[in-house]
């Protein structure tokens, strides 16, 4: 289906990677007020999505795209359905308030065009993972997301948590990402789709592949790791070392969500099997409790939302898998209503940091009065997180319990995780959004006062969003919620829930929830110390793990080098050729290619006399005890060599190599004038029997090689073709002589070009200047020192 | 079957280079690099085949060999190795010289600038 | 080993053995010789002419520095193989002369390149040689 936003679908692609090509150059012109121009790039992108809402509202799909290597069929496509357009929504939307955020809490940083820069390229990347439909694109941008929020959580890169969180998110969601790439390949093979429209098409054969556990294992090995589920969770709350409108944008609202939105993309060809529907609810669950109790624990305002966002994961993952109409409806209510009071909630985190000076909730109180917006935006976006009328999280959690309700021991298990994670995020909600406001005023390290414009404008408008959702909910059913719900279920759903409460068991487990969560705000000093005792009392926790397995490959690694790589050179050879060895006699033996015992030859006198000469010459190097015996020795089997190639018929050769010798023995001569020779080469007996068996093993392995070819029968058509036509085309009768110039010219072009560097070598290394003597023990860096003084 | 005494000469010579070769002593292990050399071109050369005493010359008065001559692309293919494997070994030598002089050893052993004994754990911090 | 004999005789031989090199360089396309053969007994006259009378002399008598022989080698064999390119033929086709009456010797491309061959290893070699030579002296 092409339609016409399909050009400006591809612009919408780049153009957050062009902003922030230009970001640093206009920073530097504009300071923070930058923001608002670089704001028009996602509001742009805004307006662009929002025009195609009615037309994926009514059910249709927008698609386009380029062919990019089309023999391999890989393309650059993008799919807009109700689940991608309402994803790209969001990443726009909130994208616009995060960069004029930006700009107000980064103001007068001196990397602010950098962060700009990454932030804006991190939009391009989520924005592209959610339109793209050919998995290379899709892997492609969901790597780019990885790698964007690395630069965005080190951005303050000389503080070393910093850095360790960094690379700690890098590494968890990159081993995921690897997951993904083997997983989609899988996918691949077993339903031949190359693109996500493709494989929605194809219906069960997912399902009914003998791959589909292999594809489920890595598919979740991706969206975990990148979702932060439990046992992975622990790189995000150490992501909250990144600057806040990071944590606000990437660690709630956006990039945590993508392995979300793999698993209901995917959740019409994966989704309805047994171990989909059992793994998916369970590491949910265990994740929403987890990062529930662990929000308890903090008293970071950054922290505590942090650990409820991998709590509101958790719930998202368990709803998409539990496997009923209603639960995908709440998963996508729910979506959508903590994109909203999340990101507002975290911005709010921000203002108070910045204009407080501390986000420690107990070092705060009584800044309602000095900060009326920001205490505004925060009370309405903790209403809708702890899921009260009138705000757009009360429909999600109403539809939570609808769908859960107490139908079997099964639902009635997560029915009550869910009451218990619910409470836990409406104390922890509350606790962020009232306690730094209520109450008698606490000296803060600044002197806190409203912050200007740029940074309440986010959170005001995402909360004003999620008031104005739940009002007009038939609304926002008919354009978002049922689209979105019915890409994810695949089939057609209808959202009828809006603010006007039915008396039933939802309502009646609303206020249960209410209740508990009261209970907790109220004692929360209390189940914090509790919850810090009991985590006390475990001591180790993946985040450690991860620093031990880290540290582990770093030593193994160590260890691996100097056991392989131990510097002495003598390891390194008769590993080389105790290898070589075997390489000439594994293949003879194993695969019974032993040569029959060779014809022994009728030799001449004198072919006699040439080859025990260079036996001997041979003997008299290894036993040479002087320079000069280990000369001559070495000139002996040089000349042997030198009248064999003459007896068999290589004049050229012969002559060469009695050329090469001689000079050998000239600079072997001039060289050992200055090296001394040890008096014999003494080596203790086990070294000398290893080196003997491998050394004659070696030689053995050599001669049965050429044992086997010279057995084979000879094709000699080369060697004909340069017979033959020598003279008639090349025009010369010494036929070696016209294959080195003539035929393969090339190669002696290069042979001399090799001659030509090893002359400038060896004059190079003669004449490197003299006078610095190495120290044994000296570390090298006082070496080099000495060599610049010098 | 003339190629079976050179392919036992072959081995021999390969054994003797690879002995060498695994000397400590840097001199030897040059010696060893020059028997190598031997052992590689007389391999070719063998593999290639061995006529006696003809050499792949054409006569002046005709254009094509009138009896079989020896080979001549194993011939081509040794000359340069020759040539190389010499300047490899000069290289070699001229190095092991300049290392002995700037490390006052000639013993591999204590050639450790490179690859300290006690090579120190790379950081473990972020 | 600088006796009186061998410094008497050593121009002499070298400049012998110089002579035949070139004569076993232009043979080398008909019969046993050629280009490598040639440069490494040219680079053993200098050899010897460096050991018997001195680095100084033979490098005077050499005029050039050896590498700048070895690398003006190096550019006429690539040129030799270039010239094919001025024919429209592929890099490296040999190009032959007509031949000359009365002269059993054709000109050809492949001469150049094998006399590059020649001057490379020439260069090359002495180059060596002749610094482990002068290293002596001092």
């Amino acid at each position: 289906m092409e339609t016409d936003g399909n050009s400006l679908t591809f612009i919408a692609l780049f153009l957050p990677f062009v902003a922030a090509a230009l970001a640093p150059a206009l920073t530097r012109r504009m300071g923070h007020k930058v923001a608002w121009v670089l704001a028009i790039v996602p509001a742009l992108l805004f307006i662009h999505f929002a025009s195609l809402v009615g037309t994926v509202a009514s059910g249709e799909v927008v698609t386009g795209g380029h062919r990019w290597v089309p023999s391999l069929s890989v393309e650059f496509s993008w799919f807009l359905d109700g689940l991608s357009l309402t994803f790209a929504l969001l990443i726009s939307g909130i994208g616009t308030f995060i960069v004029l955020y930006s700009g107000g809490y980064l103001k007068g940083h001196e990397h602010l065009g950098r962060f700009f820069s990454f932030i804006l390229m991190f939009m391009g990347a989520m924005q592209g993972l959610v339109i793209s439909d050919s998995f290379l694109m899709f892997f492609v941008f969901w790597e780019l997301t990885s790698i964007t929020s690395f630069l965005l959580i080190g951005f303050d890169h000389s503080r070393e948590a910093s850095r360790r969180s960094a690379m700690q998110a890098l590494i968890v969601t990159g081993m995921g990402g690897l997951a993904l790439l083997a997983g989609l390949l899988v996918i691949w093979n077993a339903t031949g789709a190359t693109s996500l429209s493709g494989l929605l098409e194809t219906d069960n054969a997912l399902r009914e592949s003998a791959l589909y556990g292999l594809a489920f294992v890595l598919i979740l090995g991706g969206a975990f790791t990148k979702s932060a589920q439990f046992p992975f969770h622990f790189w995000l709350p150490n992501a909250m070392e990144a600057p806040t409108p990071v944590s606000a944008y990437l660690h709630s609202a956006t990039m945590v969500k993508a392995g979300v939105y793999l698993l209901m993309r995917l959740n019409p060809v994966m989704g309805e099997t047994a171990v989909w529907e059992t793994v998916l609810p369970l590491f949910g669950g265990v994740t929403l409790l987890v990062g529930g109790f662990l929000a308890v624990r903090q008293s970071d305002l950054k922290l505590m939302l942090a650990y409820t966002t991998v709590a509101s994961l958790g719930l998202l993952v368990m709803l998409t898998g539990f496997g009923s109409e209603h639960a995908i409806e709440a998963a996508v209510l729910y979506l959508i209503a903590h994109s909203l009071f999340k990101g507002a909630l975290f911005m709010v985190a921000g203002i108070i940091d910045h204009e407080a000076g501390t986000r420690d909730v107990t070092r705060l109180g009584g800044l309602r009065k000095a900060m009326p917006v920001t205490f505004g935006a925060a009370l309405v976006a903790a209403i809708s997180m702890g899921g009260l009328p009138p705000l757009f999280g009360f429909l999600a959690k109403e539809e939570i319990y609808y769908a859960l309700g107490f139908a079997s021991l099964w639902s009635a298990v997560f029915t009550s995780v869910a009451i218990l994670g619910n409470a836990l995020m409406f104390a922890i909600g509350f606790a962020v959004a009232l306690k730094p406001f209520l109450g008698a005023e606490v000296k803060t390290p600044n002197h806190a006062h409203e912050g200007p414009p740029l940074l309440w404008l986010g959170p005001v408008v995402l909360a004003g969003a999620s008031i104005l959702a739940a009002l007009v909910s038939p609304l926002t059913h008919r354009l978002f919620s049922i689209p979105m719900a019915s890409a994810v279920a695949g089939e057609p759903l209808d959202i009828t829930i809006s603010l006007i409460p039915s008396i039933g068991l939802p309502l009646y487990l609303s206020l249960v929830t209410v209740a508990l969560g009261y209970a907790i705000y109220r004692t929360l000093g209390d189940v914090r110390a509790r919850v810090a005792a009991v985590l006390a009392a475990i001591g180790w926790g993946p985040d450690r793990g991860f620093d031990q397995v880290l540290r582990g490959i770093v030593r193994g690694a160590h260890g691996a080098t100097g056991l392989i790589q131990n510097g002495r050179m003598e390891t390194y050879m008769t590993l080389t050729f105790g290898i070589i060895a075997l390489a000439f006699l594994i293949p003879l033996v194993g695969a019974g290619e032993m040569p029959a015992f060779p014809q022994l030859p009728v030799l001449t006198l004198y072919e006699i006399v040439v080859l025990a000469l260079a036996v001997i010459g041979l003997g008299a190097v290894l036993y040479a005890d002087d320079r000069l015996t280990a000369i001559v020795s070495l000139g002996i089997q040089g000349f042997a060599v030198a009248l064999i190639f003459l007896l068999f018929g290589a004049p050229d050769l012969g002559f060469t190599q009695f050329m090469v010798e001689t000079l050998s023995v000239v600079i072997l001569a001039l060289v050992m004038t200055r090296l001394k020779l040890a008096k014999s080469d003494h080596r203790p007996t086990g070294e000398k029997a290893l080196d003997v068996t491998v050394a004659s093993l070696c030689g053995i392995g050599l001669m049965l090689a050429l044992f086997k070819v010279t057995e084979i029968s000879f094709d000699p058509a080369l060697s004909v073709f340069f017979t033959e036509y020598s003279r008639v085309i090349a025009h010369g009768r010494n036929i070696v002589n016209v294959i080195l110039v003539d035929y393969r010219g090339v190669d002696t072009m290069g042979e001399i070009a090799v001659v030509m560097a090893a002359g400038l070598a060896i004059l190079a290394l003669v004449r490197v200047r003299l006078g610095r003597r190495v120290q044994h023990a000296e570390p090298q860096i006082e070496v080099e020192g000495r060599e610049t003084v010098a | 079957m003339i190629e079976t005494a050179l392919s036992i000469l072959v081995g021999i010579f390969f054994a003797v280079a690879v002995y060498l070769l695994l000397s400590k002593h840097t001199i030897r292990i040059m010696l060893g690099v020059v028997v190598l050399g031997n052992a590689a071109n007389l391999s070719i050369f063998t593999a290639g085949r061995l006529t006696r005493e003809v050499p792949p010359v054409i006569p002046p008065d005709l254009y094509v060999p009138e009896i079989a001559t020896a080979n001549p692309l194993p011939q081509a293919l040794v000359l340069t190795a020759i040539v190389i494997s010499f300047s490899l070994f000069a290289f070699l030598l001229v190095l092991a010289w300049r290392a002995y002089q700037d490390l006052d050893t000639d013993n591999t052993e204590e050639m450790r600038i490179a690859e300290p004994k006690a090579d120190p754990l790379p950081p473990l911090s972020y | 080993m600088k006796t009186l004999i061998l410094r008497t005789i050593a121009p002499y031989l070298a400049a012998l053995m110089m002579i035949f090199s070139i004569f076993v360089l232009l043979r080398g396309h008909n019969d046993p010789g050629g280009g490598f053969i040639g440069g490494l007994l040219a680079a053993s006259a200098f050899a010897i002419y460096g050991i018997a009378s001195g680095v100084a002399s033979a490098r005077r008598a050499m005029r050039f520095h050896p590498m700048a022989i070895a690398g003006s080698g190096l550019a006429m064999s690539v040129l030799a193989g270039l010239a094919s390119i001025l024919f429209g033929v592929p890099f490296m086709t040999g190009l032959w002369a007509p031949p000359i009456p009365g002269i059993d010797f054709e000109i050809s491309s492949v001469l150049f390149f094998d006399i590059g061959v020649y001057l490379v290893v020439l260069g090359a070699i002495t180059s060596v040689a002749l610094a482990l030579e002068e290293r002596d002296d001092e």
